[in-house]
């Protein structure tokens, strides 16, 4: 049907078909060379030594701050009091949290990034394995100020396992249970010193609307945090000695379902709970009285009184744990420093990195954000109140474990916590999940954990 | 097929001439319109079958966090990422069996209801009337807002506390202490559904309209006087009239919506897809990215292109014989 035009070029089907395969080879060798450059990635030397003077630093910071923008105004004094004291520049950019670790992965890559970088500390086993990290070996570790000035449970958080440290602590962070003093005292209770007593506490101020604990339970990095504080309280390990994840050893499982019966069977958790994914929500409600106890990190004060909750309205003690369990009430929360391995400008990363561990930077940078002290013998000041520092140091020195500190650390974050959402979803939408599906739930988690 | 009587007269022109000469001369551009598309084909090979080809070649290598400093040393596996990917025993493989088929249902009913609801605006904006083009523009608003804003706008609307919930209360389906959750939990598929068609079905009811707008008048009238009635009508001179437009129209919104990544990841957030919605686009770029498997997430967007590739294959041999059929 219809009549077809033959027009002059297609008498030349010949040569046209002849020249795009030559087009289409030359594309082919582009898209291979491009391949090889991709493949091999290209990480280029570092040099170590020399002179630092007039050296710029690439320094990534992590959102410790209310803001970004306030991250940089804190920090930009404290940067150029350093390039004062040394005539080193430092270039600053501040990472949100839902990009960084993405960044830092980017980084590792392609081997273009940063010369110094906050990291999260659990992240520090994986991304010493990756090879891309500068080891905190005698001599960097001389450059720096020695092994001997930081928290000994601090400094263990900085590696894999056994291995040299590739980052040292900056910000120490621990969590504890804040609890609204008026609703204590009006209800004739004192804070609770065992996850029973927590747990009756609780029920008695669940009433008129009010609920006794505020969870941040669609947020996998807050649930996997418990997970593994209700499985050392068990007594229990999240990994074996071989390095093999045991989500579903007894003591795990019963750990999480002991933090997920605050929702479905004690019922001092609101289901409405299962949708707080960015770690504010809870505190929100906190300062506003609808909960009467939150677990948190001990920066939740600057985000309180932003909600208008008074800072002597509100007590802290550490996280029970069950009448004869182990005395665990928190992970080794904080932040991490680290110098990537092809820097070109080793001996002036290392200068910052003393300069930022050092006791002056660390008394000025520890309270507006709420650090605890990493270093030995430091005065913290992350809080006016004498009572909240006692016990979070205490939290931090004698009460805290580290997490896991093997490569896999990372898969079991996002596995186990993932599990944990959804376990909540299903007790907010269904009403209830057994011992069983909480195993089978983990079993799952360890079988991608394996994976990986 | 007709033969135009030039044809003979260049063929000749060029058979007993030096081809060189022969290719400046008788090429219409000469070398121009390779020119002009080279830095088109040199950059779709950079950003577009360059990175392709590298996450084919990722699939068969275990490219894991460990690893991504230096890709190369990453060991090659051969097809185990595939076994793993395929094996519904583990707990890999099953997941990745359920997430396909959560997105099968997902694309059916979404291009199924979409197109619906577009057929039904565009035939009942077929003829014109006062006020057309005021419900032509209002049918084409969430097509045209950003899919941003769109979809936040949604996942305020989903929260517990939010709009859907409390109409639904005034309407009385639910009580005010009962308010369904509607993005966690089994209403997650619905809800992402429902944006999905949402945001869809104006372009089905674009598509469509301008379809419409080639079917003959007159076939109505005609019909109408033998006696046929709406619906009869509607199947027997609009749907075929609409033939090759629907074919179009069906396998790009099959393609775009199985490959959908925007609604889910907007509405549910950065690794919070509950397991109901877990579609396969969300469940790789989880595995590539949030679980740092990128070997084994490249082996599943191979098998996601191989599976698409044998749909739209069977596709358009169906509907081409059928096309062959009529013609």
């Amino acid at each position: 049907m219809g009549a077809h035009m033959i027009t002059p070029i297609h008498a030349h089907e010949g040569v046209t078909v002849k020249l795009s395969r030559h087009k289409k080879l030359a594309g082919a060798v582009v898209g291979a060379a491009a391949i090889a450059l991709l493949a091999t990635g290209c990480s280029g030397g570092g040099n170590a030594g020399g002179s630092t003077k007039g050296a710029t630093l690439t320094y990534w910071a992590s959102n410790q701050g209310t803001s970004l923008a306030n991250d940089k105004a804190v920090l930009t004094p404290e940067l150029n009091k350093f390039t004062k004291e040394t005539g080193i520049k430092v270039k600053l950019e501040v990472i949100g949290w839902n990009n960084l670790q993405t960044r830092i992965n980017t980084a590792v890559s392609s081997g273009v990034g940063p010369d110094v970088l906050n990291i999260g500390n659990t992240w520090a086993p994986y991304l010493g394995a990756t090879g891309a990290f500068l080891p905190f070996d005698s001599a960097n570790m001389k450059a720096i100020g020695g092994a001997d000035k930081f928290v000994a449970t601090a400094l263990a958080t900085g590696g894999q396992q056994g291995k040299t440290v590739t980052s040292v602590p900056l910000y120490g962070l621990a969590y504890g249970l804040y609890y609204n003093k008026k609703m204590f005292s009006d209800a004739g209770l004192t804070p609770p010193t065992t996850w029973e007593d927590m747990v009756s506490d609780a029920q008695k101020l669940t009433k008129g609307g009010v609920h006794g604990i505020g969870l941040e339970a669609g947020s996998y990095t807050e649930n996997v945090h418990f997970a593994f504080i209700t499985a050392e309280q068990n007594g229990g390990q999240l990994f074996d000695s071989a390095g093999k994840p045991t989500f579903t050893s007894d003591a795990v499982v019963s750990g999480v379902q002991r933090y997920l019966d605050l929702m479905q069977t004690d019922k001092v958790v609101d289901t409405s709970n299962a949708q707080y994914t960015n770690g504010t929500e809870a505190s929100a409600d906190f300062a506003k009285g609808k909960v009467a106890m939150i677990v948190n990190q001990d920066n939740a004060g600057p985000n309180l009184t932003a909600d208008g909750m008074a800072s002597d309205a509100y007590g802290v003690v550490p996280i029970p744990a069950p009448a004869g369990g182990q005395q665990v009430s928190s992970g080794i929360q904080g932040i991490n420093l680290s110098i990537f391995k092809n820097t070109k400008n080793q001996a002036a990363a290392l200068k910052f990195v003393k300069f930022m561990t050092s006791e002056a930077t660390q008394s000025v940078l520890g309270k507006p954000y709420a650090s605890i002290p990493v270093l030995k013998g430091v005065t913290p000041t992350f809080t006016d109140d004498p009572e909240i520092a006692k016990v979070f140091s205490d939290v931090y020195n004698n009460r805290s474990k580290p997490y896991p500190l093997v490569p896999l650390e990372g898969a079991f974050e996002t596995n186990v916590g993932n599990a944990l959402n959804n376990l909540f979803a299903t007790i907010a939408t269904k009403g209830s999940v057994s011992k069983a599906q909480i195993k089978a739930a983990l079993q799952a988690a360890q079988d991608k954990t394996n994976a990986s | 097929m007709a033969v135009t009587t030039e044809r003979p007269t260049v063929v000749a022109g060029t058979k007993g001439s030096p081809a060189p000469k022969n290719r400046k001369r008788h090429l219409p551009g000469g070398w121009l319109p390779f020119a002009l598309i080279a830095p088109a084909v040199i950059l779709e090979i950079l950003i577009h079958i360059a990175p392709m080809l590298t996450g084919i070649w990722i699939s068969f290598i275990h490219l894991t966090q460990l690893y991504i400093a230096n890709w190369g040393a990453a060991p090659f596996e051969g097809l185990g990422n595939y076994q793993v990917s395929l094996d519904f025993n583990s707990a890999l493989g099953a997941s990745l069996l359920q997430s396909f088929a959560i997105t099968c249902a997902y694309t059916v009913v979404v291009v199924a209801v979409s197109w619906i609801i577009g057929m039904a605006a565009a035939v009942a904006l077929q003829r014109a009337f006062r006020g057309r083009a005021i419900f032509r523009t209002l049918f084409l608003v969430p097509y045209a807002i950003p899919m941003y804003a769109g979809i936040i706008a949604w996942k305020f609307m989903f929260q517990q506390t939010g709009a859907v919930n409390h109409f639904l209360t005034q309407i009385g389906l639910t009580s005010a202490d009962h308010e369904p959750f509607w993005l966690i939990g089994g209403n997650s598929l619905p809800a992402l559904m429902t944006v999905a068609i949402w945001k869809t079905w104006p372009f089905a009811f674009l598509m469509l309209m301008a379809g419409l707008q080639s079917v003959n008048e007159d076939l109505y009238e005609a019909a109408a006087l033998d006696g046929a009635r709406p619906f009869r009508q509607w199947r027997s001179i609009t749907l075929p009239g609409l033939g090759p437009v629907n074919r179009v129209l069906v396998l790009v919104l099959f393609l775009w919506t199985f490959n959908d990544f925007n609604t889910p990841y907007i509405l549910f957030g950065v690794g919070n897809a509950p397991p109901q919605a877990d579609l396969i686009s969300i469940h790789i770029y989880n595995t590539s990215f949030q679980n740092q498997s990128f070997g084994l997430g490249s082996s599943m967007s191979v098998l996601l292109l191989l599976f698409l590739l044998v749909v739209t294959g069977i596709y358009l041999a169906i509907s081409s014989r059928r096309s062959n059929d009529n013609a």
